[in-house]
């Protein structure tokens, strides 16, 4: 057990340094992508190009360079932005958790709710008008482009019927301290929220009712009935039960990896100044110390959700238990 | 109106394209890493688990921003920055792992049936039998995967062209007329309401046909895509 655990903690370590390679390689060694030439802007001069180079380091090898920022990111902590030098990087990653931390927190506890509702409802109702619209709904949820969907609700909820009662309450865009002002923290963010919820509900609905289905056909479903419970003691206590696995292992990978910053898109239209937006941002200005330290953030959620997985479903299913 | 149709014919070309080049490449890695196991497996294994590991999007869009601005040359290649064959190839590079590792595992256990061990001490080269053997039976999941893949490809091409780093202008995509939509969004926002209603339509109905063939083909596949 401990050799696996140790064995999972390498492979860990592993693909963090690859993702962390690849994307120095992508930024620094893609052919005609110069990062001198970005930051000189597009008509310096040769004498200009050569001092920027000299000065942030990118007339030094591969290595050196990429040893140099890896040891400011986890070692001394001062790596500055190339925007603006005076911006400490690895502070401005932590100061964004907060606020993408809130957004995916409250639209995971909004989507697990709702999507074991609807997979229950489906599954107990399988073939009935009530199934089949649920998971036409659910569909819809999927299919729809989430940044899209995100307009349309400021859309609705900012312009068109701001006026009418049902939607006067909603704030105009951005992020509120939850220690500063619990109730506008709240109210700014249920509409993203619930844009970023729906998606997920579509998925999590449809997997939980393809799973229950599947697990009633198994042999000690047979065996339970034939004990003579009941249909709903069956439902909950033994479908569900064996269901709820494909379930936990895909929640744990996209809470990962929304925490991550794949919730850039919803944090973009709705202005929240979170992870995916402060990545998108430095992106955008090809910032890379900035891109590599939300990066190697976003890939160590990543990473640590696929191991907290992997464990939770020994956990989950006593099959697996065997080493 | 005209843009509307004329950005759907990229929308749906690029989501095509850049799921032939998935597919291709996918299943390459997949047949190779599954059928010669050792080391090669361990390499592609590993280079997979990294990319499968990238957010996605984080991944798109680093390559994207990379490229879009000078275009990219790898030696004789040479894509200019303008073109559609950056945002399939960046979208077909993604999701390649997707393809890869339920390939692979497809041929892990294929290789140890009995046919291809017969292949093998006939003295019929790797090659040949990963065409002939290996390849014909792993074409059903291979064919479930197109709507699917396409549905997927098509959303990730909308909001890479979203935050203005897919198609660029003066081509157009529903994705970008949605963000030429949204500076008038709340004086004329049927302008961005509808390239999405377009979007929405299509991945349903590419989500539809996926299962619908899923379930005929192989109901015991578990293909399943649409996360992100």
């Amino acid at each position: 057990m401990l050799y696996a655990i140790l064995r999972r903690f390498g492979q860990m370590l592993f693909v963090m340094f690859g993702i962390s390679v690849i994307v120095f390689l992508i930024f620094f060694a893609t052919p005609g992508a110069d990062p001198a030439a970005r930051i000189a802007g597009r008509n310096a001069s040769p004498e200009v190009l050569a001092a920027v180079r000299h000065s942030f380091g990118f007339d030094q090898p591969l290595y050196v360079q990429y040893t140099r920022m890896m040891e400011k990111i986890f070692v001394t902590g001062d790596l500055t932005s190339f925007v603006n030098r005076g911006w400490k990087v690895v502070p401005a990653v932590m100061d964004s958790i907060p606020v993408t931390l809130s957004l995916v927190f409250g639209a995971a506890v909004l989507w697990v709710v709702v999507s074991i509702i609807i997979g229950i409802v489906a599954a107990a109702t399988r073939d009935s008008w009530l199934d089949k619209l649920l998971m036409a709904l659910g569909l819809l949820g999927i299919s729809m482009p989430v940044y899209w969907l995100g307009e349309v609700m400021n859309l609705i909820t900012q312009s068109r019927h701001h006026d009418k009662w049902v939607f006067s309450w909603v704030p105009p865009l951005g992020y509120k301290n939850f220690s500063d002002d619990p109730k506008g923290w709240f109210l700014t963010l249920v509409i993203p929220w619930i844009t970023l919820a729906i998606l997920y509900i579509g998925i999590y609905g449809r997997v939980l009712r393809a799973a229950i289905i599947e697990s009633m056909q198994e042999d000690y479903i047979r065996t339970a009935r034939a004990k003579g419970l009941s249909e709903t003691r069956i439902l909950f206590r033994h479908a569900l039960r064996t269901s709820l696995i494909a379930f936990v292992t895909l929640f744990g990978l996209d809470f990962g990896a929304l925490v991550g910053g794949s919730a850039l898109l919803t944090e973009v239209v709705f202005g929240l100044h979170g992870i995916g937006k402060l990545t998108y941002d430095a992106l955008q200005n090809l910032d890379l110390p900035m891109i590599m330290a939300t990066v190697m953030y976003a890939s160590m959620f990543v990473v640590v959700a696929n191991a907290v997985v992997d464990f939770v479903y020994i956990l989950l299913d006593p099959r697996l238990r065997t080493s | 109106m005209a843009r509307l149709l004329y950005g759907g014919l990229n929308s749906l070309l690029i989501s095509g394209a850049a799921t032939i080049f998935t597919l291709i490449f996918g299943t390459m890695a997949g047949l190779i890493a599954g059928y010669f196991g050792g080391i090669t497996d361990t390499v592609l294994s590993r280079l997979l688990d990294v990319l499968w590991a990238f957010p996605i999007y984080l991944l798109a869009i680093s390559l994207s921003i990379v490229t879009i601005a000078q275009g990219i040359a790898i030696g004789p290649i040479e894509i200019q920055s303008g073109s559609l064959w950056l945002p399939i190839i960046i979208i077909g590079i993604v999701y390649i792992p997707y393809v890869a590792r339920p390939i692979r595992g497809q041929v892990l256990a294929l290789r140890h049936s009995e046919f291809v061990l017969a292949a093998i001490n006939l003295g019929v080269p790797g090659w040949r039998i990963l065409w002939r053997d290996i390849l014909p039976n792993i074409t059903t999941t291979l064919i479930v995967f197109v709507p699917l893949m396409m549905a997927l490809n098509m959303l990730t091409e909308s909001a890479l062209s979203f935050l203005s780093i897919g198609v660029q202008p003066p081509a157009a995509s529903w994705g970008t007329i949605i963000q030429d939509g949204q500076a008038l969004l709340y004086t004329r926002p049927l302008v961005a309401l509808v390239p999405g209603l377009a979007i929405a339509v299509s991945v349903m109905a590419l989500n539809v046909f996926g299962d619908g063939l899923r379930d005929a083909l192989d109901p015991r596949s578990k293909v399943r895509l649409g996360r992100d």
